[in-house]
């Protein structure tokens, strides 16, 4: 870990001011991923500015029925909260299926966002990887792929988007909202935050240097049933090998997306419109146009029965 | 004391303290956190500073040039030790690549260089500092591709590489059913809570290593053939230990480099492993492919066993054992094993908890499985009908005590296997596919001779002095209830004190001899104790009786405490081993019953229960040894289920290095486990009459988990980890 120098601040404005003071600023949250990814030299910021205790913390209805989610409202509280549970089953569905008890209590909403990818090669500081050390190469073609993605890659970076609650929130139409270092406030889709690998796969996010997330809303409810199914190795604290979150409703009409297949949590309208046909022609659409290596060629049969699995138990 | 003739009654069959279900002596200080690991010894020496290993970033080759000059001028930086700086260092003889790389690289992630420093993130911020740049030599790192130049190793801790008796060749290929099947087993990293730490202190030229260690006489030999320093000016101090599974057998890194860095810092140095290093730095349970051939009489009687194993290590290592058990599991006239060993450049295999029979039985007792369905028989009845009572190499030769079909019918009764219908894939519970599965459990007994010293204090107590050590196995109660048992006094009233060099040497933990070795050795000393005690207080010896306190020979009774009025009375002896065990075959059985369940739509495999019948001679502590048994079974469920060290056979190294990719089961994958000990009593075995089960837990669940699997699904998957993309191609049409 490289030594940085840290400041702790009380408003979003504070935040970016902090950054634009100290260029290689990073914000840190609950510390649980940035943390890990210092220790390791992955990530070496030379100023830290601690945006966990930011007034962002509360969970509010929206003026269209929806709800604004606080960006430091920790991972544990909106799982428990009770609008969540009701209206938005498959938010808090996602949540506890990730990480532990203990993790979930630091993390915030914005930073299990901006996590990011568990490709065991970017961990290993010694091996080539171009989201690590642009230009190095990518360790994980041709080698130990079983984890990584199937769509949306590119030549230079098969990772994945760890979260799961952001398949969740993908599935929801969940809106991020930013402040950035001149003050000014937007909207991104969640569907726009993630960037495509491309040649610049160290480029992973659509915010510019400092912008702050200061929230995440949920449109109105939409009804119907939420499952979420991850599918790992191991039964609890471990990643999605894949996962599918689906919100059905009664005439069999609905949405879904994956974890774990690509750069970002993976929704195709087109195959949310398959829905009502069944799994296999709802999977086409998804993973149309998926390059698999040797070792995760099993995500494609597996994200197809695992959604068959789900629109089974939709059913009920 | 020698043991040569099998034991009568004595002492310990009182079974007053020894056997009864007993609660750590130590465990208040685990569960408080107040037992003193050895990283947490702040309090053992002043002035400690931190050392942090770095490990080489390529698997073979050479380091052609090495800056250290930013990293010595980093804050806080007070040493940096490379093989260039450190002097002549030997080789320990358990260790096969050297602990200290450069400028030769033998696998990936050996240590290069030690930076010391005032503070652990200092020592840690400079070691991303030290410049280093490579020459890389080609290695091999794919054991599937290196069986043609694999050879047949010498003998590997008494294992010849080769057996076969009678006529395989001939006996398999007139035997009117076979099998003929390979399996693998992938490479298994220990993954110990505790990691790898040592604190070096050198006072002169005699060394102080507070350590976690599995083995303190091996060790250190080690560390002075190592550092090229007298045995005599080495101590080592390994009271609390966090789990070791084999991976603290030896030497390592962090207990060479803590004492380079010691010494170069003139000043005491502590050093963990970091988690990432673990598992490509230290040791590992080597990768094997098995290849099985069973021949049968159609009724049933096997007529021919065939097993061969390859397995890979570094040049210089040993095979993985995976065949030993064949040769003592089931009769058959005709036999024949062997191993092979390949070259590899990954880094060293060694020791894991039942090394050999742990992968060996991961394959055979699937093959077993197999055969016996060709055969249309039920797989307990098969083993059943397939007991022998003899060592099948060597019919004169008989088991000192076998249960195996014991254990084999009271798990089929506990676990309700009658009810179970022997065709796969038929049993459904909602969207799960569930299935029943059954493997022996073998694991061979080892006696080591094993000393301690035991006192008599002016207050009656007893205090235990040996070098044992306690890995999380309850070595300090089992020591102390036989201390207790011995001498008549209750447990509360017996201190053990373990894990020093300065105390007489033991047998040590590995190959589940701690057990029944160093209580065994406490015996002795309590024996001789006995004696002096009885002869200080004018008692006969011969005649001499040891209880509540009090030694009573000849009408007459004393109190224990009388002996020690005028100073403490002090034995020590160490038990020795004649040839019973070559007179007699020791060994340890088991069943395994599992219930498991697979998602028809996903493949993902859930346990539901898991039974284990255990026959392993007294059972010292029924509630330590349970807590082996469980643990064993759930470290079986994870080599079956998940644990997989994933080779890059590009850059020869194991990529999933830390515990988010290297998966070992949690709560969640663990279900209702049950633990049955038959009555048995070894009077072959030492007089404790005892065997080992801290290995024989986990001998065998991995392939009743993959034969549960087969049963709940109809799909025989033959190689390890029993994961979900292999079954995903096979499973059931979905809807
Ligand atoms: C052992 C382990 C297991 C895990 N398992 C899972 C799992 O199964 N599923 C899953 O989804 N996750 C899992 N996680 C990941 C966990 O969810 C994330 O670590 C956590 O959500 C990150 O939140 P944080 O607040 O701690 O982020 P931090 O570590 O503080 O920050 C993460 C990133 O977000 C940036 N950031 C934080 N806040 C803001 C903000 N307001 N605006 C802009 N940038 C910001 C930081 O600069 C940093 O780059 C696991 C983590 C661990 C350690
Ligand atoms: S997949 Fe991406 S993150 Fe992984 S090694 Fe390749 S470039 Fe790096």
């Amino acid at each position: 870990m490289k030594s940085f120098t840290y400041e702790r601040v009380d408003t979003p404005a504070a935040a970016t001011a902090g950054f634009a003071r100290t260029p290689g600023a990073r914000f840190i949250a609950g510390g649980t991923n940035l943390l890990d990814l210092m220790k390791l030299e992955i990530e070496t910021p030379a100023h830290l500015i601690d945006v966990s205790r930011l007034k962002l913390d509360t969970i509010e209805p929206t003026s269209d029925g929806g709800l604004r989610i606080g960006a430091m409202v920790r991972n544990t509280d909106l799982a428990a909260d009770a609008r969540i549970r009701r209206d938005y089953g498959l938010v808090s569905r996602a949540l506890v299926a990730g990480a532990s008890g203990q993790l979930r209590n630091k993390a915030t909403t914005a930073g299990n966002l901006l996590q990011r990818t568990r490709c065991p090669y970017f961990y290993d500081t010694n091996q080539p990887c171009n989201k690590r050390r642009p230009g190095s190469g990518c360790a994980a073609i041709g080698g130990f792929s079983r984890l990584h993605a199937v769509v949306g890659a590119s030549e230079a970076c098969i990772a994945t988007h760890p979260s799961d609650m952001a398949v969740a929130m993908q599935a929801l139409d969940a809106m991020v909202e930013t402040v950035d270092k001149a003050g000014k406030t937007r909207r991104i889709a969640l569907a726009d935050l993630y960037r495509a690998p491309g040649s610049t796969p160290h480029l992973e996010t659509a915010l510019a240097p400092g912008e702050l997330i200061t929230a995440v809303t949920l449109p109105k409810p939409v009804g119907g049933t939420h499952i979420y199914h991850k599918v790992r190795d191991r039964a609890s604290y471990a990643f999605a090998l894949i996962s599918v979150g689906v919100v059905v409703q009664p005439d069999g009409s609905g949405r879904v997306a994956l974890g774990g297949v690509g750069y970002k949590p993976w929704r195709v309208k087109a195959a949310d419109a398959e829905l009502p046909r069944g799994a296999k022609a709802a999977t086409s659409a998804l993973l149309a146009g998926a390059k698999t290596s040797h070792e995760n060629a099993y995500k494609l049969p597996l994200v197809e029965r695992t959604l068959a699995g789900v629109l089974a138990q939709a059913k009920g | 004391m020698k043991f040569d003739t099998p034991a009568t009654e004595n002492p310990i069959d009182q079974l007053k303290v020894v056997g009864k279900p007993t609660s750590r002596i130590e465990g208040p200080l685990k569960t408080s956190g107040t037992a003193p690991y050895a990283y947490e010894r702040h309090d053992a020496v002043p002035n400690q500073a931190y050392g942090f290993i770095v490990g080489s970033a390529i698997a073979k080759g050479r380091i052609a040039s090495m800056d250290l000059a930013e990293a010595k001028a980093a804050p806080g930086v007070l040493a940096i030790v490379t093989a260039a700086s450190a002097g002549m260092l030997g080789k320990g003889d358990f260790n096969t690549a050297r602990l200290l790389g450069g400028p030769e690289i033998q696998h990936y992630h050996q240590a290069i260089a030690i930076v010391v420093a005032e503070s652990f993130e200092q020592a840690r911020a400079a070691a991303g500092l030290v410049r280093v740049q490579y020459t890389r030599d080609k290695g091999n790192f794919d054991l599937a591709s290196s069986l043609d130049g694999a050879i047949k190793p010498p003998a590997f801790f008494g294992t010849e590489p080769d057996s076969s008796f009678g006529d395989f060749d001939a006996a398999f290929a007139s035997a009117p059913v076979k099998l003929d099947e390979h399996y693998t087993t992938p490479d298994h990293s220990h993954a110990m809570m505790e990691p790898h730490a040592s604190i070096a202190s050198w006072d002169g030229d005699k060394l102080t290593l507070w350590t976690s260690n599995q083995m303190i006489a091996w060790s250190v030999g080690d560390v002075a053939k190592t550092l090229g320093i007298p045995r005599e000016n080495v101590r080592l101090v390994s009271p609390y230990i966090g789990g070791g599974f084999g991976a603290k057998l030896f030497v390592r890194a962090d207990a060479i480099l803590a004492a380079l860095g010691a010494r170069a810092a003139g000043r005491p140095v502590k050093v963990a492993l970091p988690r990432p290093l673990i598992a490509n730095n230290t040791t590992h349970r080597p990768a094997t492919i098995q290849r099985i051939r069973l021949g049968a009489t159609s009724d049933g009687k096997l007529t021919s066993i065939g097993h061969e194993s390859w397995s890979g290590d570094l040049k210089g290592g040993g095979p993985e054992t995976a065949v030993g058990q064949t040769r003592l599991l089931y009769a058959a006239p005709h036999r024949m094993t062997a191993m092979r060993l390949a070259v590899l450049d990954l880094p060293e295999g060694n020791a894991m908890r039942a090394p050999g029979e742990a992968p060996g039985l991961m394959a055979l007792e699937i093959a077993i499985d197999e055969m016996a369905e060709k055969l249309g028989m039920d797989p307990v009845a098969f083993r059943i009908l397939n007991d022998t009572q003899v060592d099948p190499e060597k019919p004169e030769r008989k088991f000192s005590q076998r249960q195996l079909n014991e254990c084999l019918r009271i798990g089929a009764d506990k676990f309700g296997w009658a009810a179970r219908n022997p065709k796969p894939g038929l049993t459904r519970d909602g969207r799960w596919l569930v299935g029943t599965g059954v493997a022996a459990a073998f694991r061979n007994n080892l006696n080591e001779k094993s000393a301690a010293r035991v006192r008599l204090d002016r207050a009656g107590r007893v205090i235990v002095e040996t070098d044992m050590t306690d890995i999380g196995t309850g070595s300090y109660t089992i020591i102390a209830q036989t201390a207790a048992e011995m001498l008549g006094v209750p447990l509360d009233q017996v201190e053990v004190r373990l894990g020093d060099s300065l105390f007489p040497v033991s047998a040590g933990s590995g190959g589940q001899w701690g057990a029944n070795s160093s209580t065994a050795g406490v015996y002795a000393a309590c024996a001789k104790l006995r004696t002096a005690i009885a002869q200080k207080l004018g008692l006969d010896p011969a005649k001499a009786t040891f209880a509540n306190g009090k030694v009573s020979a000849g009408g007459k009774s004393i109190a224990l405490a009388r002996a020690a009025a005028d100073g403490e009375v002090v034995a020590e002896d160490m038990m020795e081993y004649g040839d019973l065990a070559q007179t007699f075959q020791q060994s340890t059985f088991g069943a395994h019953f599992v219930e498991a369940a697979v998602d028809a739509a996903t493949g993902e495999i859930r346990l539901r229960r898991m039974l284990a019948v255990c026959a392993a001679g007294r059972i010292l502590n029924p509630k330590a040894a349970r807590s082996q048994v469980i643990g064993a079974m759930t470290m079986g469920a994870g080599a079956a289920l998940m644990e997989e060290l994933a080779v890059d056979k590009r850059f020869g190294f194991f990529v999933n290095h830390d515990l988010a990719g290297y998966e070992v089961p949690v709560h969640a994958d663990i279900p209702s486990q049950d633990v049955i000990f038959l009555d048995e009593v070894d009077p072959t075995t030492s007089p404790m009459k005892a065997k080992g089960v801290g290995e024989l837990g986990i001998c065998g669940v991995a392939a009743a988990v993959a034969n549960a699997v087969y049963h709940a699904t109809g799909i025989r998957v033959r190689n390890y980890p029993v994961t979900l993309d292999k079954l995903i191609d096979r499973l059931p049409a979905i809807a």
